[in-house]
């Protein structure tokens, strides 16, 4: 279940929360104007300390070449707000190209991770074979094996396949993630086999029977292994930066690390580049929270 | 339809369908974690480089690390991580899971808004962190303006690592707050309402009421986040640069084992056996929370 689901229960009827709304808590008691008023002082100064770093950012990279950017008090507001060192940064290192290069590479984690992990999952939550206590088994160690530990021997692997300095290599290893075949599996398993029995009786295959009853009902689950998949590849660091060299292949956050070592003095650069390789996460997160959140109760519970 | 050829199909079917559905994810498990962690296991006992075979040496590459200093430090400092960041992400987020428990207005917004560093790549985090923290950056301007004085965050040894450790719990923050905030809404109300009726106040409820009902969450926090803080790689790598500082001494084990098994004169049996010992300290990590747990409820 949604982890906000279960934090926002509150009272049913609109119009009863509508007038009760300010005064009340969750449970319908009521909160003093006092406490309302700390508590609000409290979530603003939490707010400046998680979100104020990043408008910091996006405030440096919008000064110009003539602003000084390390004044004492600080200016917070860009004097003249420039998109200049966005085009600098474009000239600097090949930004677009590695932002297309993380796109591709989160696509397809996404696509292999929803499909195998689906496939997979229904296997182990389903069908019957001899060997499934086995394979799931297969699945729950390799969620146990702390990547960090195996990162060589992941490169030495890669290299014997011909497939490092590649994209391919950046997104095999995470391809299908064990945790998300599990999750899957727990999806499927939680659906009433009562759907499944009478498409059985009215001769749907296996096949059929995957794709038309069953896939169709864990759609919310899919969502959050898409968005972590997402997620995770985007952002990733360690991997890319041991399975790349050429710089034309590097992902959004090698390229970041590398404009930072060559270019470290230029600060309204770097800053352009962390809100160019921020800005598509935080959008997607604004739009599809709901799964965010999901994603962190059910990878808890499992993790 | 029943025709026993298609019966037989279906039978057939029955047979093979089952590992058609499993094989992808079964192959890129296989080949691109168990296989790498039993050939992780195996190089350990080898002196295997990138480009050479190797050769089986025993233990050496474990006596090795004995009177390897780079080692030591790095141990220290990944064990140093565990031992700061653990509590701070063990309390910090439940009094913040606190904060923005109650349904009051935007509260919605503001849970969003903390969640948004957990959304960010730690890159990204990285950077923006360096910047300020930097001798000139927005932390020093600050500093300086309410008389203070500059401070040097990322040129000592010691800040600089407490300054990582910051960033790394700053990061944490919004992640672990979700986890405790599932948790909250499960206590149930009437025990805080008998509570409050026996005349406990704010604090004292804290401590008789939620803390036990949440005590199960904070040692799955306490797992999770020891076991993240123990492989800490990217915020060290990115604040301290690849080596860890001009002597190295901000290394954390798993740098280590990422400078030492890469390129193309990696030395792939030393990284291995390094990897190992991440690998039981993590494991050992797990079990002791596990036990610490169920000391205290015994």
């Amino acid at each position: 279940m949604s982890v906000l689901e279960k934090v926002r229960t509150e009272p049913a009827d609109p119009a009863d929360r509508a007038r009760e709304r300010r005064l009340t808590d969750q449970h319908g008691r009521r909160v003093h104007v006092g406490e309302l008023l700390w508590r609000y002082v409290l979530l603003l100064a939490v707010l400046a300390l998680t979100v104020g770093p990043f408008l910091w950012q996006l405030s440096t990279s919008l000064k110009g070449p003539t602003e000084d950017i390390y004044s004492s008090p600080p200016s917070f507001l860009p004097g003249h707000p420039t998109l200049h060192n966005y085009t600098r940064v474009a000239d600097t290192i090949p930004v677009w190209d590695y932002a297309l290069n993380s796109l591709k590479v989160a696509a397809a984690n996404v696509v292999t991770n929803c499909v195998g992990s689906a496939l997979a999952g229904y296997a182990l939550a389903r069908l019957r074979y001899r060997g499934r206590g086995a394979t799931t088994l297969v699945f729950v160690l390799a969620m146990l094996v702390p990547v960090e530990g195996i990162v060589i021997a992941q490169f030495t692997t890669m290299r014997e396949l011909g497939l490092n300095n590649t994209l391919i290599g950046v997104v095999l290893p995470g391809a299908i993630g064990a945790m998300n075949v599990l999750l899957m599996r727990n999806a499927f398993r939680n659906l009433p086999y009562e759907i499944e029995e009478a498409a059985y009786v009215d001769g749907a295959n296996v096949w059929q029977r995957f794709r038309r009853i069953a896939l169709p009902s864990v759609k919310g689950t899919l969502a959050v292994v898409a968005i972590f998949a997402f997620m995770g590849a985007w952002d990733d660091f360690l991997w890319p930066l041991i399975v790349l060299s050429d710089p034309s292949k590097f992902t959004l956050t090698i390229g970041l690390n590398y404009l930072h070592g060559t270019f470290a003095n230029d600060e309204r650069l770097v800053a352009a580049g962390t809100v160019i390789a921020v800005a598509p996460l935080i959008a997607l997160f604004a739009c599809l929270q709901r799964y965010f959140f999901r994603g962190v109760g059910e990878g808890a519970v499992k993790g | 339809m029943a025709t026993p050829t298609a019966a037989t199909r279906i039978r057939r079917q029955l047979r093979t369908s089952p590992w058609l559905f499993a094989a992808p994810g079964l192959l890129v498990t296989g080949a691109f974690v168990l296989y790498p962690f039993v050939s992780t296991l195996v190089n350990s006992f080898t002196d295997r480089r990138t480009l050479l075979p190797g050769h089986f040496v025993g233990l050496a590459n474990f006596r090795e690390l004995l009177h390897d200093d780079m080692f030591w430090t790095g141990l220290r400092n990944s064990t140093l991580y565990v031992l700061c960041v653990v509590p701070a992400l063990v309390v910090l987020p439940l009094l913040l899971a606190l904060l923005v428990q109650k349904n009051i207005p935007g509260i919605t917004f503001f849970r969003s808004a903390f969640y948004t560093p957990v959304v960010a790549s730690i890159v990204v985090v990285g950077l923006i962190w360096v910047w300020l923290l930097d001798e000139r950056g927005l932390v020093n301007a600050l500093l300086e303006t309410v008389g203070i004085g500059r401070v040097g965050f990322l040129s000592d040894q010691w800040l600089l690592l407490l300054s990582a450790m910051a960033v790394t719990v700053w990061k944490g923050l919004g992640y672990y707050m979700i986890i405790y905030l599932a948790a909250l809404a499960n206590v149930p109300r009437e025990l805080h309402e008998a509570a409050a009726v026996d005349g406990a106040g704010a604090v004292r409820r804290f401590f008789s009421v939620t803390l036990p009902a949440v005590r199960s969450t904070m040692v799955l926090v306490a797992a999770l986040s020891s076991v993240a803080a123990f492989k800490v790689f990217s915020e060290v790598y990115l604040m301290a640069g690849p080596s860890g500082g001009p002597a190295g001494e901000d290394t954390t084990l798993v740098m280590l084992v990422q400078r030492t098994g890469t390129g193309l004169t990696g030395r792939v049996g030393y990284a291995s056996a390094l990897s190992v010992v991440v690998f039981v300290v993590t494991v050992a990590l797990m079990l002791l929370v596990l036990r610490a747990d169920r000391k205290e409820e015994a």
